[in-house]
């Protein structure tokens, strides 16, 4: 559908992203880069802006509410740079995405099959039978069982797990280059879970996919993501391997994910580590790094001025003026991240 | 589906029988003795009995339903008191002449109702939008016959387009596809239509807006649907129910508006059933309401029938 890719050029790269929605920064100066063949996973709470960082790759806003700043090159295009007909080819052709809630995500009142073929159609000039025999092959490829029954099923007739495999098939079916999935694992059941992250991870390998998936799961991540980056309030806070973020992780925020994780079986009455206070008011910023008001080594030059980004090892990226004593801190244990009171047992 | 519609079909049967007992019931609730228009004041004891026995007003109520509705089934639904006409002949005739307004006002009720729907649900809190939602406001409150009379003051009196009443030139209740006919039905389907027009509009509004809130609008977009691509599906979505309302609206202005079809002596169902009641003309009445129920039973089947084909969610069983 594209023009070819330079076999060098990533597949998708974000340069100093900025997202606004009028006075409220929702993106704050993004820089990313997803090889041609690689996951990246982009972690972070609710509101640190990581869903408005995929769909600005699909330029996804209604134009005039948002202003967006900044590079954003995926799949080889400039994607502030299409008009609005090329931008629409690209949805779906270029890149194509996934949703949290596929129920949600298809029209209730076409069957899953039309919604298949109506964007094989809207892309490509091909017969009524070939855009079905497509559909079937994607749900055969996605391991829907009775696939031929199930593309005329409407998407309430479908259990949970089911519709995001289908949700997946239509993602796929205009060949794209890079899928971004936006929490595809947040609203299915804990074992369909594993399954559906599994499935991502062997079609990114077997069509040589480039995936960008936003989780505030780090287990899911850490299952189908090459990279982690860390997103907090607008900006990327920490990016490496998925190894060096989880094993070795150099930011206060980084930390506490990992911390306020129920791993294993908690004892009775132990407290479940939690990071205090709440993100910032991004309509209203205050100087410095973000997350220094919850940070358990803020001291006072963080609350004055953003820490740069600093290389601690090859890939591995931290925007943290107290990298060392934070990696120090991680080591020594799970004392110092300051627990707030959690819920009495 | 065919078996759904056959199902459909056997609940109707009970709502039918309920309409036609309440339907004779009703005209015996209300006071006066329906003979008395008829006779003479000063009429013997005699010739009232004997007149009553000829009606049969002077069995008891449940035969008289079960003779009435004997009649009703086999389409004879008596003869008026006043004219001395066929029941089934007069009522037909207004529910003609209703028809073809109500359909007319429903068609610009309908047509102008999802414009402005859409132009609001699209553009939310846009000066089109205000204009829109001022205009169903207005639509719904305004009094109609009082709107029917400016209207014959405008366009009749003072500017002479319009003729103010009737249903055609010659007088005649029969309306005809003509210009001339035409004419007199302008007035009276523009009155009657602004009523449905404000509450379509505002339904619409509501559902578009609702629509393209929802995550599959995105995710439209996002496979690469253009806004022609994306508005097909916003139709699909809203049609159910703005058909439903649709379907409603016209039940009720088959029924006729007593007063907009007694501002422009439009001869239908509400000129009817106002002439029938002034003249406590029994059998018309009961004949007319009878008609004019069934017609919103057999409409409320079509809308049922209608939103089940077009939204794959309703249960079909």
């Amino acid at each position: 559908m594209s023009d070819a890719i330079s076999p060098s050029e990533p597949a998708v790269v974000l340069r100093d992203l900025r997202v606004a929605f009028g006075k409220v920064q929702v993106v704050d100066g993004v820089d990313l880069t997803v090889e041609r063949g690689q996951a990246l996973a982009l972690i972070g709470e609710s509101g640190s802006g990581k869903s408005v960082t995929l769909r600005a790759i699909l330029r996804l806003f209604a134009e005039g509410r948002s202003r967006i700043e900044g590079e954003i090159r995926a799949a080889g295009r400039d994607v502030r740079a299409l008009s609005r007909r090329q931008l629409a080819d690209f949805r779906g052709g270029d890149v194509s995405m996934i949703f949290q809630e596929p129920l949600l995500a298809f029209d209730p009142v076409y069957t899953v099959g039309q919604q298949i073929t109506e964007a094989i159609h809207r892309h490509e000039t091909i017969s009524r039978d070939e855009a079905r025999k497509r559909a079937l092959a994607l749900f055969e490829r996605v391991r829907i069982p009775s696939p031929d029954r199930r593309l005329d099923n409407y998407p309430h007739e479908m259990s949970g797990g089911m519709r995001q495999r289908a949700m997946i098939a239509l993602a796929l079916a205009c060949r794209p280059q890079v899928l971004l999935a936006d929490e595809p694992t947040t609203a299915l059941d804990a074992t369909v879970q594993i399954q559906v992250l599994l499935l991502l991870r062997e079609l990114q390998r077997d069509l040589g996919l480039s995936i960008v998936i936003v989780t505030h799961d780090l287990g899911a991540a850490v299952e189908v993501a090459d990279r982690i980056a860390v997103m907090y309030a607008g900006k990327i806070v920490e990016t490496g391997t998925a190894h060096q973020v989880v094993l070795n992780p150099h930011h206060p925020y980084t930390i506490g994910l990992l911390r306020s994780r129920a791993e294993g079986a908690l004892a009775k009455g132990s407290r479940l580590q939690t990071i205090p206070g709440s993100p910032p008011d991004l309509a209203n910023r205050p100087p410095g790094c973000p997350f220094a008001p919850r940070c358990f080594l803020a001291e006072e030059r963080c609350r004055r001025e953003m820490p740069p980004v600093a290389e601690i090892g090859p890939g591995h990226r931290v925007a943290c003026w107290r990298t060392e004593e934070a990696s120090a801190a991680y080591r020594a244990g799970p004392t110092p991240v300051r627990a707030v009171e959690a819920v009495p047992a | 589906m065919l078996l759904y519609i056959l199902k459909r079909l056997v609940y109707v049967t009970p709502v039918a029988f309920g309409v036609s007992v309440v339907c004779f019931l009703l005209v015996h609730l209300a006071p006066g003795d329906p003979l008395s228009a008829v006779l003479p004041a000063d009429a013997t004891q005699a010739t009232i009995d004997e007149m009553r026995a000829a009606y049969g007003f002077d069995k008891p109520l449940p035969v008289q339903y079960l003779i009435w509705l004997w009649h009703v089934l086999h389409g004879d639904l008596g003869v008026s008191i006043a004219t001395g006409r066929p029941v089934l002949g007069e009522v037909s005739r207004a529910v003609v002449n209703s028809l073809i307004l109500a359909s007319v006002a429903t068609v610009i009720g309908f047509t102008f109702g999802t414009l402005f729907g859409f132009v609001a649900g699209y553009h939310r809190n846009s000066i089109a939008d205000r204009a829109a939602s001022a205009l169903s406001v207005f639509g719904v409150s305004v009094p109609h016959y009082w709107l029917g009379m400016v209207l014959v003051i405008v366009f009749s009196a003072t500017l002479g387009w319009l003729p103010p009443t009737g249903a055609g030139p010659d007088g005649s209740g029969n309306w005809r596809p003509d210009f001339d006919h035409l004419r007199y039905l302008i007035l009276p389907a523009v009155t009657m239509s602004v009523i449905p027009t404000g509450i379509i509009a505002r339904t619409v509004r509501a559902l578009v807006a609702d629509i393209l809130a929802q995550d599959f609008v995105e995710a439209l977009r996002a496979k690469g649907m253009d806004e022609r691509g994306v508005f097909k599906h916003v139709v699909r979505n809203a049609a159910p129910t703005a058909l439903a309302i649709m379907g409603l609206q016209l039940g009720y202005l088959l029924g006729g508006s007593i007063l907009v079809e007694t501002v422009f002596a439009w001869p239908g169902t509400g000129f009817l059933l106002n002439a029938a009641i002034f003249q406590r003309d029994l059998p018309l009445l009961q004949g007319s309401i009878l008609v004019l129920a069934m017609f919103f039973v057999v409409l409320n089947l079509l809308v049922d029938v209608m939103q089940t084909a077009l939204d794959p969610r309703i249960e079909r069983a």
